[in-house]
């Protein structure tokens, strides 16, 4: 028997809403395989088994909310027969270190809105839908009153008035309402607020820059897109992941998890891309063996994480996975960016914009792309020395285009 | 305002009262229509009118629609103020190809050159068990026909100043007339002030939701909006005055306050007025909606003759409490 918990989808995770099983019991299920669907402070996320079997009971129920490390189901594995395993009784939650506080009690709100609507979005009136967005309110989140489960104006307005107001001064007056009921972007920001809060006090950073010439990589991905559709072409954010991933090969100190009190490398390289979201946030899911892919795949690839990212349909695997963390500001214009370590991670690679500066160029002055590359990296995991041969790796693989194909 | 001195009188008198103001005060103006002189109208609205006007301004026209129409439009096009009565809606078919093809293109065919002031009004509408020939509401086809404009006045108010009005207009203006209207009582400020025609008007304020109707429907959305009240709903009404053109500003002011609709139209559902407006609602007002717009209409059957089946066919009080309840929970 195997049981399906709670996963754990980032450093900063404690529970998760349950939205919905996207699996009934007696079905097989391979590894990799989407069992149901949990919300978070990231959005709603797809969860996967890593043990195939078959499905023999259901235990978590839309609009739980439970610990990581709950139970959500069990599963019967090669050789037992899924009634049995159904039958048996459902073992204690077993809570993710850090987050162990008891399964939340069942919700006292109706949460007709998301039985109502399988496909996962809420029933929401359109005056219902724009207040919610004004407030930062998750509709998900918001209990209706009316028997169809359709979420109204004043659905939203009573469950904006039931979120907990910030820093309110007296704790023991009334239990804490749900965090389920909290805006997700304030939740969001929270999040993100308690992981980097986090990251500057534990972690030791160290900050490298550097400017590189990509003249010749802007050159080379200007020929190759020439040839293909608009749809077929790659971006220079793509050639960066690949670089970044080359480079990371190189110097392994740099990929991986700090953890139980020392640097553990990891075995493939899964940048994750920092992805701004509308409405505010960030989330930087894992763009899996970055390394390993043809710069095609890997450009469809981040087309594919981009939009998922933004309609928040990320896959657990894709949240709990990075090995490493790369942003890029250059869009908006920004030179260079030094960027915050994502615990458990040590590393985090920073872009700017290409731009087209004076440059030194065997003695002559000449217009060039340039790009500004940063590391920031974890002193416990890694020393300038080695995070200058990253930049240096980083830099010989631009002059090199071709060999990021 | 100050108790202005009222009488009480019906939506049929107060219709007269407009004729004949409107008789009075302009020579140009007659009216023409079956049986409208010596019968004294089919529902008795000129009755008295011949005695005091004479054969020459209140005139009996034989039973052609078309004739007697295409001879009011070609009255108009020659300085005449003509106020053609037609005595149902479903009759007017046959005077449509004079309505829509000459009425209402003139001024355009001839580059503005010439204008068609004619006023066309018609008994509308269903509820007195005069079976399918007579009882349909099709001013929403007329309400789709540019260069008409298209009013149903349903108060004593409207019933005695919109003909005043529409015989200003220097174009064809179509003036319906619900025959459920017709025995209505009330007080009617003797000292009439004009009306305008351009303006929907909110006849009860309401918060929660906005009931849009027009007509022979008015008083039932009025009844339901009591109704409502008394359950503790508080249901805005608007009565639209003009079916075209269609004030929006006061429609989506109201939809915007009270986020819900219910549009209550005697006409047929599909492809109706209600349609128009609810297509508008959406249009304008989308985000501010809490609940899809809902319609009360005629059922999509021939009006029926039997008494049961006419009033389980038209739409009724409590279908609108009903749709107005569907929404507001």
């Amino acid at each position: 028997m195997h049981v399906f918990v709670m996963p754990s989808l980032g450093a900063d995770m404690e529970a998760g809403t349950f939205v919905e099983w996207l699996v009934k019991p007696g079905q097989a299920v391979a590894k990799g395989e989407v069992l149901c669907v949990v919300e978070t402070d990231k959005g709603a996320v797809e969860v996967e088994t890593w043990t195939p079997g078959t499905v023999a009971k259901l235990v978590a129920e839309p609009g739980q909310r439970l610990p990581v490390g709950a139970v959500m189901a069990l599963l019967a594995t090669e050789g037992e027969a899924w009634e049995a395993v159904a039958a048996s009784p459902v073992p204690a939650a077993a809570p993710a270190e850090g987050a162990a506080q008891p399964p939340a009690a069942p919700a006292a709100q109706p949460l007709e809105a998301l039985a109502g609507a399988p496909g996962g979005r809420p029933r929401a009136s359109p005056a219902a839908r724009r207040r919610a967005q004004e407030l930062g309110l998750d509709l998900a989140a918001v209990p209706s009153a009316s028997v169809d489960g359709v979420i109204s104006l004043a659905d939203v307005e009573r469950a904006a008035t039931a979120a907990p107001a910030p820093a309110a001064p007296s704790a023991a007056a009334a239990p804490a309402p749900p965090a389920i009921a909290a805006p997700r972007a304030q939740a969001m920001r929270e999040a993100i607020g308690v992981a980097m809060a986090r990251s500057k006090r534990e972690i030791p950073h160290y900050y490298l820059g550097t400017q590189l010439d990509v003249e010749a990589a802007s050159l080379w991905l200007e020929r190759r897109n020439a040839g293909v559709p608009v749809t077929g072409r790659v971006l220079f954010a793509a050639l960066e992941i690949k670089a970044v991933a080359l480079a990371l090969r190189e110097v392994p100190e740099l990929n991986g998890f700090f953890a139980d009190g020392r640097f553990q490398p990891a075995a493939a390289v899964h940048p994750g891309i920092a992805v701004s979201l509308r409405g505010g946030g960030l989330v930087a899911p894992a763009l899996h063996h970055a390394d390993t892919l043809p710069l095609t795949e890997l450009m469809e690839r981040l087309k594919d994480l981009l939009r998922r990212a933004r309609s928040r349909e990320l896959r657990a695997s894709e949240l709990a996975d990075p090995t490493v963390t790369i942003t890029n500001l250059g869009e908006l214009g920004v030179d260079s960016v030094y960027g915050v370590i994502q615990p458990p991670q040590v590393a985090l690679v920073g872009f700017g914009r290409v731009a087209v500066r004076p440059w030194v160029r065997d003695g002559a002055l000449v217009p060039a792309r340039v790009l500004h590359a940063s590391l920031s990296a974890d002193h416990r995991a890694s020393d300038g020395m080695r995070g200058a041969r990253f930049l240096a790796a980083l830099e010989r693989l631009f002059q090199q285009p071709e060999s990021l194909a | 305002m100050s108790q202005a001195p009222a009488l009480r009188t019906t939506y049929r008198d107060a219709l007269r009262m407009g004729l004949r103001e409107a008789l009075l005060a302009d020579p140009r103006v007659f009216l023409m229509g079956e049986d409208v002189g010596r019968y004294g109208g089919t529902y008795a609205v000129s009755k008295g009118l011949l005695a005091e006007f004479g054969e020459a301004r209140i005139r009996d026209a034989p039973l052609s629609e078309s004739g007697f129409t295409g001879a009011g439009i070609g009255a108009a096009l020659n300085g005449m103020r003509p106020i053609v009565e037609i005595m149902t809606v479903n009759f007017s078919l046959l005077a449509l190809d004079q309505i829509l093809n000459n009425a209402a293109t003139l001024r355009h065919m001839s580059g503005g050159q010439l204008s068609v002031p004619v006023v066309i009004r018609m008994t509308t509408g269903g509820g007195r068990q005069l079976a399918a020939q007579h009882s349909h509401s099709l001013e929403g086809w007329y309400a789709h026909i540019p260069g008409l404009r298209v009013v149903a006045p349903a108060t004593l108010e409207d019933a005695r100043g919109m003909l005043p009005a529409a015989l200003r207009d220097p174009d064809p203006v179509l003036i319906f007339e619900h025959a459920l209207l017709l025995g209505v009582e009330g007080e009617l400020a003797v000292e009439a002030a004009p009306v305008d025609l351009d303006r929907a008007a909110v006849r009860r304020p309401g918060s929660q939701v906005s009931v849009i109707t027009y007509g022979g429907s008015l008083p039932k959305a009025m009844a339901a909006a009591a109704v409502l009240e008394a359950q503790g709903v508080s249901a805005e009404v608007i009565d639209l005055r003009s079916l075209r053109p269609l004030d929006d500003a006061t429609v989506m002011a109201s939809v915007r306050k009270t986020r819900r609709a219910v549009v209550v139209d005697e006409g047929w559902r599909s492809g109706s007025l209600s349609a128009e407006i609810m297509a508008r609602i959406v249009e304008q007002a989308f985000y501010d909606l809490d609940a899809p717009p809902a319609r009360v209409c005629s059922a999509e059957v021939p009006v029926p003759y039997a008494k049961h089946l006419e009033e389980a066919a038209l739409p009724q009080v409590e279908g609108i409490v009903a749709a107005v309840r569907a929404l507001v929970s």
